[in-house]
């Protein structure tokens, strides 16, 4: 293929003619492209492009072609694509064009002010439709103890089976090791004021209170928050919501009330299980690390932790299990646009949830505090 | 002749401050196979989204069987719906996908409920898939459980969404064959979104057409009856895959 051989004669003030050879494809738009530009002087009123000599052109020549025609035409220059045989005369209409080039088009930049107030309109805006959804599902929870019938109770054991028993392994190793960290960052410190016993009453407290259910939540919300999020945004998309809908089926009692009921069962029971764990990690490292007997550190934690204790963890559990469903089903049932949808959706469902775990777990701990002192 | 079984009453509908459609009016008659057709985008899904009750329309009336179709009812659906993808639920087996609707609206036993399923699904040519998962499935196969689906409550108005689309030659056409025979055996009003044109002449006794440009219904008819005698070149370059220019 040969490249074209511009030939470019200004033949007086007002007419520029160019003249091209061989075949013009997307290997010489390049050059081609130059050469137009280059007969393009402001004085011109008249450009003549000669193609009696080119053999062929594609695509790219072609439109770069029609669109220096229009181009020059808009700004009241004449311009003729001359001489063309009947195979580039052919290519030519197919890409005809009357449209000059426009400008790039730009995304405007938003300004400072107003991405913030986007920002907290989208939060008001998410923080509203959460709410609402709660409210569907309080009512859809009224519904299914007026009517148990009408819950979907096939998909409650499957659900409570992945959720929690294929959660159990994970749960009890990240509680296991928090209780050992825990414990060993507290090791040193107790040890030098010949405290080591109360490293049962540390652990012990801090792992029934807080970190197991928190952490717990945190798997979940990962693992199982994750999941509700994306298979309800897949949902979505496939229009199997809608297919629902259309048969009298109606989400919420469908698909996110057993999800809310096996969570809200199952959260307690890993949250037992992470208790445990964690005591037992503590536990590994006041025998290992600090020669403690065991049953004089059992002894020590029973004694430290009380009842309530470990009742405020496993309500706070309960209300973790129904933030993660509800905030991770309402995210995957606002789920639009495909792939890219889901994958944003499951994305703020986990942040979302994290953060309202946080919260949560302060106003928990703040409730505790204030009704303990009362 | 009888109460329309829907009416559309200058309905406008789209999104935000998009316009798809305006002031849109008919009527589709029991026993009808009633087409909607257009070009791409030109809201024929979305219409259909509106008559199902999926939307809500920016102003204006639907009414399917007298009834706003968007309105919360306690009563089983009045009609069944088929989506473009079939919209089977992914972790059900297709029996369970078609017994759906018959476990959540009447009081069968479960033995019965399979009866009708199995005998839906043989209606629809899929018999001895009941356990089959819709991943298995092939694309018109899907198709076809859906119908089965939307059948199984026995409604007499089914909507489908591209039934053809995606599909080979052969398979379209035994689809087709499939709404016609359904339409003339069982007495099913049938409403169609389509624009493939063999299938639109194939099972259409009825249709309007949507245009893009001017957001309107521009034809109303018998579609073998627009595509010979229509003079409105719109219409002639889709009945007649003409680009519009050649046409005119």
């Amino acid at each position: 293929m040969s490249a074209p051989s511009p030939d470019t004669v200004a033949t007086s003030d007002a007419v520029a003619r160019v003249t091209l050879q061989g075949e013009l494809d997307l290997r010489s738009g390049k050059m081609l492209w130059n050469t137009l530009k280059q007969a393009e002087h402001d004085s011109a009123r008249q450009v003549e492009v000669d193609l009696s000599d080119v053999t062929a052109a594609d695509g790219s020549a072609a439109a770069i072609l029609t669109s220096y025609r229009a181009e020059l035409r808009s700004k009241g220059v004449d311009c003729q694509l001359v001489g063309a045989r009947e195979n580039v005369a052919e290519i030519l209409r197919l890409y005809e064009s009357t449209q000059k080039l426009g400008p790039r088009p730009r995304r405007k930049a938003q300004g400072q002010l107003d991405q913030i107030g986007t920002a907290a309109i989208g939060v008001a805006r998410e923080a509203q439709m959460v709410i609402a959804f709660f409210g569907q599902m309080v009512v859809g929870m009224m519904n299914a103890f007026r009517a148990p019938r009408t819950v979907n109770w096939k998909e409650l054991l499957p659900t409570a089976e992945r959720a929690g028993a294929d959660a159990v392994p994970i749960v009890a190793l990240i509680n296991f090791l928090v209780g050992m960290v825990i414990s060993l960052q507290s090791a040193a410190q107790l040890h030098r004021f010949g405290a080591d016993i109360y490293m049962a009453d540390l652990v012990g407290i801090s792992v029934v209170r807080e970190i197991g259910p928190l952490i717990t939540a945190i798997v979940v919300c990962g693992r199982t928050g994750a999941a509700f999020a994306a298979e309800l945004g897949s949902m979505q998309t496939n229009e199997e919501i809608d297919a629902l809908r259309t048969m009298g089926f109606g989400p919420m009692r469908f698909l996110v009330m057993p999800k809310a009921l096996a969570l809200m069962a199952v959260m307690p029971m890993l949250t037992i299980l992470a208790d445990l764990m964690g005591c037992l990690g503590g536990l590994t490292t006041g025998v290992v690390r600090l020669d403690l007997s065991v049953g004089g550190y059992l002894a020590e934690t029973q004694r430290a932790v009380h009842l309530s204790d470990f009742t405020s963890g496993l309500i706070k559990s309960v209300v973790f299990g129904l933030a993660i469903t509800l905030i991770s089903c309402q995210q995957g049932l606002a789920a639009t646009g495909g792939a890219e949808g889901v994958g944003k959706r499951t994305t703020a469902a986990v942040v979302t949830t994290l953060f309202t775990l946080i919260l949560i777990d302060a106003v928990f701990t703040v409730f505790f505090e204030v009704s303990t002192q009362l | 002749m009888n109460d329309p079984l829907i009416t559309v009453t200058n309905l406008t509908m789209g999104w935000d401050d998009r316009v798809l459609q305006r002031d849109a009016n008919f009527t589709v008659q029991r026993g009808e196979v009633f087409v909607i057709l257009g070009g791409s985008g030109c809201g024929k899904s979305t219409l259909l989204r509106h008559l199902t009750g999926l939307a809500a329309p920016l102003s204006g009336e639907v009414r399917v069987k007298g009834t706003d179709p968007k309105e919360p009812s306690l009563e089983p659906p009045k009609f069944g719906v088929m989506f473009q993808s079939g919209a089977l639920l992914g972790s059900y087996t297709v029996g369970e996908n078609v017994g759906l609707p018959l476990r959540e609206w009447t009081d069968l036993p479960l033995e019965a409920v399979r009866a009708i399923v199995q005998a839906k699904l043989r209606l629809v040519g899929l018999d001895n898939t009941e356990g089959v998962m819709p991943s298995e499935l092939s694309g018109g196969m899907k198709k076809r459980a859906a119908i089965a689906r939307a059948m199984a409550l026995e409604p007499d108005l089914i909507f489908l969404d591209e039934p053809s689309a995606g599909l080979d030659p052969v398979t379209s056409a035994e689809l087709d064959e499939l709404i016609v025979a359904l339409n003339r055996e069982l007495g099913l009003t049938v409403v169609v979104v389509t624009h493939e044109l063999d299938s639109i002449f194939r099972i259409g006794t009825r249709c309007i057409m949507l245009d893009r440009e001017t957001r309107s219904i521009i034809a109303e008819g018998d579609p073998r009856e627009l595509r010979d005698h229509s003079e409105d070149p719109r219409v002639r370059a889709f009945f007649h895959r003409k680009p519009k220019e050649q046409l005119s």
